[in-house]
């Protein structure tokens, strides 16, 4: 049963806790980012941590992975490690731009010495004081505080991340790869905090991977703003991979301008839970948003996903995928919604939930949605939630394929549709190989972090 | 090599197969025949081991061994084939996919290491050739999107391919045209050997204008109530299933 006093309580606490490093978060960031604190902080009092009262967080009891006793760093100091001796990514022929990001901090050593003229990358407090204009323009200005506790919550405590900036007709020639690494001797509460902003008729590129790298519990709000400008071309692959014991919170708001492309791809292969919340702005027309998910679940993991579509205006086109196995006793959820505006006539949008269930005590909650304003429009939405197909199972043992490659087979194909829109071939092929893994039940992880204690 | 004894199948409690025997030696072919619902269907999904049907009485031995205590796996990897009527779609498994795997599992059985990969694609261009299967079926999804007659094609590819001792063809010839006929019959007598044998079931009997049989069989009401040789094939033809109805009465 729920306990309306347990997320009261939880709150109350966060709000303390705020109070109390209020100073050291002023001392330690940039005006801009101290700037947005009070509001939220008014939004968070007035909002909390959702409960499942919430139409929102109705499938996910988020205060149960939020509560507990957790450190929080505020400051960068504890470590002066060498993270690339801790850490290094294993696909070596993978060709990127690479910045590793420590419990939320931007590492002090990451070498972009050769990015393209003009495009920055640094880290998001950094960024805040050197380069106010163009960041005042942005941050904040997507992801709205008023709506929802936790985004309220990632603001109030915002302290750093990783900026991008590619300006106008720039492409960023190889893809850029945040490595966000959970490193520590103690349970820890990390706030992530990204802006990437793609400008006019530029195009990026962005990986993003998550590991935790102990066998501590991590609880994570992670928010990221995206800014796509007119015919910007912007692609984000994102791979979450963190252990059981370990939640992850993510908020991902994308802004579009006129004939902007913007797709996302998120492979939630492994964590304790798993939510993550999709917020697009078709703010010109034109547009394309893609978003896609693949999520993994077993033992007792939670993963939900949230999209919130907003078509503001006419002739875009919109795209949502997300397909999940679950296996034992995970649980997922996929509540997804299209909005429609009055103005956005010939607008397409399209919205799919697959489901496959290996288990009779695995469950899933789908909650398709649409509303729609305008008159002239093609939309669809659509989810099931099913079994192995029994006939296909027949059809490949009958050619002599084991009972065990055969599911294999059958799960890998049901999750290909959403690998095959990975569009960086190399990072394709590693995560068909993990995915591959993690379907047999084998470790999936990436090189020295350890999934499966807890 | 198949020894069918009073075999009676089940299928949620209602009895489809009720006491068939049925002896199949290596090099030859029989022809079951007979009308629909006569269970010609259920009697080649059970010999290929599908799980809904409930055998409740009977012994099969295929090639010495207790074919009924096998699983579905493991009667293939032993050569037993089954050509379905009605072959599955399956979306996201392209075909060259399947049939590596199909084919190693089967090596890996006959302690074979893995084909190599230009052996393989040798013997796909090869078996492909032998039923005249277009290279752009095999790098799609397994008979996703494919005609009646390419599914039926595509069941004789993976007969070669997998090279059976006993194949089943369960109704192989339905929904083909005369052309897609031949080059399936066709595609049958070439992999015909005095060590294989073959099983075909069907219910019309122009596809034994191709590939001729040595013994037929009438299976009505789940029961053989006539076998003979390949002439039998040509009465039924002539007399139509009426005539079997007439005389099992």
């Amino acid at each position: 049963m729920s306990n309306p006093n347990m997320t009261r309580d939880l709150s109350a606490d966060l709000v303390k806790l705020y109070r109390a490093n209020a100073h050291v978060l002023a001392d330690n960031t940039g005006e801009i980012l101290n700037m947005q604190r009070q509001d939220a902080l008014e939004d968070f009092m007035r909002l909390g941590v959702p409960d499942i009262k919430n139409e929102d967080y109705k499938y996910t009891r988020i205060e149960d992975y939020l509560k507990g006793n957790y450190d929080v760093e505020f400051t960068n100091d504890p470590f002066k490690v060498n993270l690339r001796e801790i850490f290094k990514c294993d696909i070596p022929e993978l060709d990127t731009h690479v910045v590793l990001v420590m419990n939320g901090f931007y590492y002090h050593d990451n070498n972009l010495s050769d990015l393209p003229e003009g495009i920055i990358v640094c880290g998001l407090n950094e960024a805040s004081v050197r380069y106010p204009e163009i960041f005042r323009q942005h941050y904040g200005r997507y992801a709205r505080t008023a709506n929802d506790g936790l985004i309220a919550l990632n603001t109030l405590f915002a302290h750093d991340g990783v900026f991008v900036y590619v300006p106008e007709g720039q492409r960023l020639d190889r893809p850029l790869q945040v490595i966000n690494l959970s490193f520590s001797f103690r349970n820890l509460r990390i706030t992530r905090r990204n802006l990437i902003i793609t400008g006019d008729n530029a195009t990026c590129n962005i990986i993003l991977c998550d590991h935790t790298l102990s066998a501590h519990s991590y609880v994570t709000n992670s928010l990221t703003e995206v800014y796509a400008g007119k015919n910007a071309r912007f692609d984000f692959s994102r791979m979450q991979n963190e252990n059981s014991i370990s939640s992850q919170i993510t908020h991902t708001f994308i802004h579009q301008e006129e004939n902007s492309v913007v797709s996302s791809n998120t492979i939630s292969l492994h964590g304790g839970l798993i939510r993550n919340n999709f917020y697009s702005r078709l703010n010109g027309t034109g547009c394309e948003n893609n978003v896609y998910g693949l999520f993994l679940g077993d033992d007792n993991q939670h993963i939900a996903n949230y999209t919130l579509i907003n078509h503001a205006t006419p002739n875009s086109t919109s795209n949502q995928l997300f397909k999940g196995i679950l296996d034992d006793n995970a649980t997922g959820a996929f509540n997804g919604k299209i909005y429609v505006s009055r103005n956005a006539q010939k607008t397409i949008a399209y919205q799919k939930n697959n489901n496959l269930l290996l288990s009779p005590t695995a469950r899933m909650n789908s909650k398709p949605h649409l509303e729609i304003y305008a008159d002239d429009v093609k939309c669809s939405h659509g989810a099931t939630i099913g079994r192995l197909d029994n006939e296909a199972m027949f059809y490949l043992r009958s050619r002599g394929i084991s009972e065990k490659e055969a599911r294999q087979l059958l799960m890998y194909a049901f999750a290909d549709e959403i690998i095959g829109k990975i569009q960086v071939s190399l990072l394709r092929d590693r995560i068909i190989d993990m995915v591959d893994k993690r379907l047999r039940g084998e470790l999936a992880c990436c090189s020295n972090c350890d999934l499966r204690f807890g | 090599m198949l020894n069918i004894k009073d075999l009676h199948i089940s299928i949620e409690g209602r009895e489809i197969i009720k006491g068939i025997d049925l002896e199949v030696k290596a090099g030859e072919v029989h022809a079951i025949m007979g009308p629909n619902g006569s269970g010609k269907s259920t009697l080649a999904s059970a010999l290929a081991g599908r799980e809904l049907l409930e055998i409740t009485k009977g012994h099969v031995t295929y090639l010495g061994e207790d074919l009924l205590d096998m699983s579905t796996e493991d009667r293939a990897k032993k050569g037993l084939f089954l050509g379905f009527q009605y072959p599955v779609e399956i979306p996201g498994v392209s075909l060259v996919n399947f049939m590596k795997t199909a084919v190693n599992e089967q090596r890996k059985f006959h302690g074979l290491e893995p084909i190599s990969a230009s052996d393989f694609l040798k013997l796909m261009r090869e078996k492909q050739d032998l039923v005249g299967l277009h290279t752009k079926l095999t790098n799609r999804s397994v008979n996703e999107g494919f005609s009646g007659g390419e599914k039926k094609r595509n069941e004789i590819f993976q007969m070669a391919m997998l090279n059976p001792k006993l194949a089943i063809l369960d109704e192989t010839d339905s929904g083909l045209d005369i052309d897609a006929l031949k080059i399936v019959a066709n595609g049958v007598n070439k992999l015909r050997t005095k060590d294989n044998a073959t099983i075909i079931i069907t219910h019309y009997q122009r596809l034994l204008d191709y590939i001729i049989p040595d013994y037929v069989h009438v299976l009505y009401k789940g029961k053989i109530v006539k076998s003979s040789g390949k002439e039998l094939a040509l009465e039924l033809e002539e007399k139509g299933y009426d005539w079997i109805r007439e005389e099992s009465k």
